[in-house]
């Protein structure tokens, strides 16, 4: 690993200030940076340690819903009452991510900005990677696509968002809160990762220098409908090749709003409104699954080494749904 | 009598000293723009005793205890997350202590295999690896050990049973080569079912 100066930011002001310098990089848990550090794929000059700025508390909000501090560890927020109680679907798609070493370090800003999986990305033996060396290619065109994107991707980059947090936080409508020099923003967390396009560089709308503080979750009436269902080639300890996150809010056996949220298929959490809406109104049966499925799926262009990532995700979608909505 | 790990090093410094004057007339790398971070004043808490250190920033708590402190049961297997074996406790907390600086945990309570035991009675973990045969080679045991251990406060904190699909999934972060998954699942049920 290169030589790395360090500083300890004291709150958050100090620490928009310290990031100020050159090649400066927040690290919280650390564990996709110092990882990317050690492979050669990341090289910042200055570490801010935002660990001790106060960014680790859980907060109920006014008129409902949870404020989570973006330093707040995975393991922490996945184990709190209030997440465990009214939002299990986050609790469950945090604790099926990574390890118990590795979710008591990782923090929740962290996930946030943890970085695709790609082993054409992280293996440095790869001459072309848009998103290393923006102009480079893609390797993985050519490459090993099982854990490749089917939505959403550019000629530029097949990547994939690995987070199953998100996944869960884009069903539950969540909103993630920013603070820069110039202030504070919100930003809704389905528009806070990007499609590659052209710019595969870029994976969130976050501003040189900005921080995120918090991720708000609004109240929610999905808490006893809820299912974060994970394929992958492990049991545990593995990156999703799908992931669903559904969310049903149940009038008897009436389907009164949905959500569904895909993980393992982009290069963010993939939602499309139109396919929720297909089963709003509607008893939650196989025939409305299905349609639901196809319509979030729409427009899928997998490449030769994941076409079964397409159905296989389907038949995913129907499966958590049907999950969910047990017991309604 | 050295032990072999002091007989490995001091073996190690000579061999590095033979090659020095080979590599002096070699150029040197280009600087980088910013010069290299010195060394800064770091303290540990380590098994209940504090160590002064000058460490680069860039050092690992696992290289720390390693190459620094001469604590080696911490192993370093793969180095990135992936394996367990450099699993430590820091505020009773179980880690990969390859993928955090040891200038992070100032002021933190760090417990390696080293600190488990009581003088020469072994920790019930340790014990009950010893009595189920829990291992093959020996070198994930560390890690493994320091994982079932923080794993038994988990349990108790979450008040979550401890069927052995949940001793396996909450295990998972800590890989075993040899295979040796059934008796180290048996050591750490009997473990749990005894304090329960």
């Amino acid at each position: 690993m290169q030589s790395i100066y360090y500083e300890r930011a004291r709150d958050a002001a100090d620490a928009l200030r310290l990031a100020q310098q050159d090649g400066a990089r927040f690290i919280g848990g650390g564990t996709n940076l110092l990882d990317l550090m050690k492979g050669d794929v990341e090289h910042p000059l200055r570490l801010v340690d935002i660990t001790h700025a106060g960014l680790d508390r859980i907060e109920e909000l006014p008129g409902g819903g949870l404020r989570i501090g973006a330093g707040v560890r995975n393991a922490d927020a996945a184990r709190h009452a209030v997440v465990r109680q009214h939002y299990p679907l986050l609790a469950q798609a945090m604790l099926s991510g990574a390890s118990a070493q590795l979710r008591n370090m990782a923090t929740m800003g962290g996930n946030l900005m943890q970085r695709t999986r790609c082993p054409y990305f992280t293996d440095t033996a790869f001459g072309h990677c848009n998103k290393r060396q923006p102009g480079s290619g893609c390797d993985a065109l050519q490459g090993f696509q099982r854990m490749h994107a089917i939505l959403g991707a550019s000629p530029a980059c097949v990547a994939v968002n690995p987070s199953d947090m998100s996944v869960a936080l884009a069903a539950l409508d969540a909103v993630v809160l920013l603070r820069g020099r110039q202030g504070d923003r919100e930003v809704a967390l389905r528009d806070f990762h990007r499609l590659p396009g052209d710019t595969p560089q870029h994976e969130t709308v976050l501003q040189p220098g900005e921080l995120i503080v918090a991720i708000d979750l609004p109240p929610s009436r999905m808490a006893r409908h809820s299912h974060y269902l994970k394929l992958r080639d492990r049991a545990s300890y593995a990156f999703a090749l799908v992931s669903v996150a559904a969310a049903l809010d149940m009038d008897g056996g009436i389907v009164r709003e949905a959500r569904i949220a895909l993980g393992g298929v982009a290069h963010k959490p993939w939602r499309r409104p139109e396919a929720e809406a297909i089963l709003q109104g509607h008893p939650l049966d196989d025939a409305q699954c299905r349609a639901a499925a196809q319509r979030l799926l729409e427009g899928a262009r997998p490449l030769e080494g994941n076409r079964f990532k397409v159905e296989l995700a389907q038949r995913a979608i129907v499966r958590a749904l049907r999950i969910a909505g047990e017991g309604a | 009598m050295p032990d072999r790990r002091s007989f490995l090093q001091s073996a190690l410094a000579v061999v590095g000293a033979t090659q020095v004057p080979a590599a002096t007339g070699a150029p040197l790398p280009a600087t980088p723009a910013l010069a290299a971070a010195p060394p800064q004043p770091v303290r540990l808490n380590i098994n209940g005793r504090d160590y002064s250190l000058s460490l680069e920033p860039r050092v690992t708590l696992l290289d720390a205890l390693r190459e620094h402190i001469g604590l080696a049961g911490t192993k370093k297997g793969c180095d990135r997350g992936q394996c367990g074996a450099c699993t430590v406790l820091v505020d009773g907390r179980r880690i990969n202590s390859c993928l955090t600086l040891a200038v992070m945990h100032e002021g933190q309570r760090i417990t390696t295999i080293e600190g488990l035991a009581q003088g020469d009675k072994l920790s019930p973990m340790q014990q009950a690896f010893l009595e189920h045969d829990a291992f093959q080679c020996g070198y994930c045991t560390p890690g493994q050990i320091c994982s079932a251990t923080a794993l038994l406060e988990e349990l108790r904190a979450d008040g979550t049973g401890f069927t052995d699909e949940e001793i396996r999934e909450r295990m998972s972060g800590n890989i075993c080569r040899c295979g040796a998954y059934p008796n180290i699942v048996a050591a750490i049920r009997e473990v749990a079912l005894r304090r329960t």
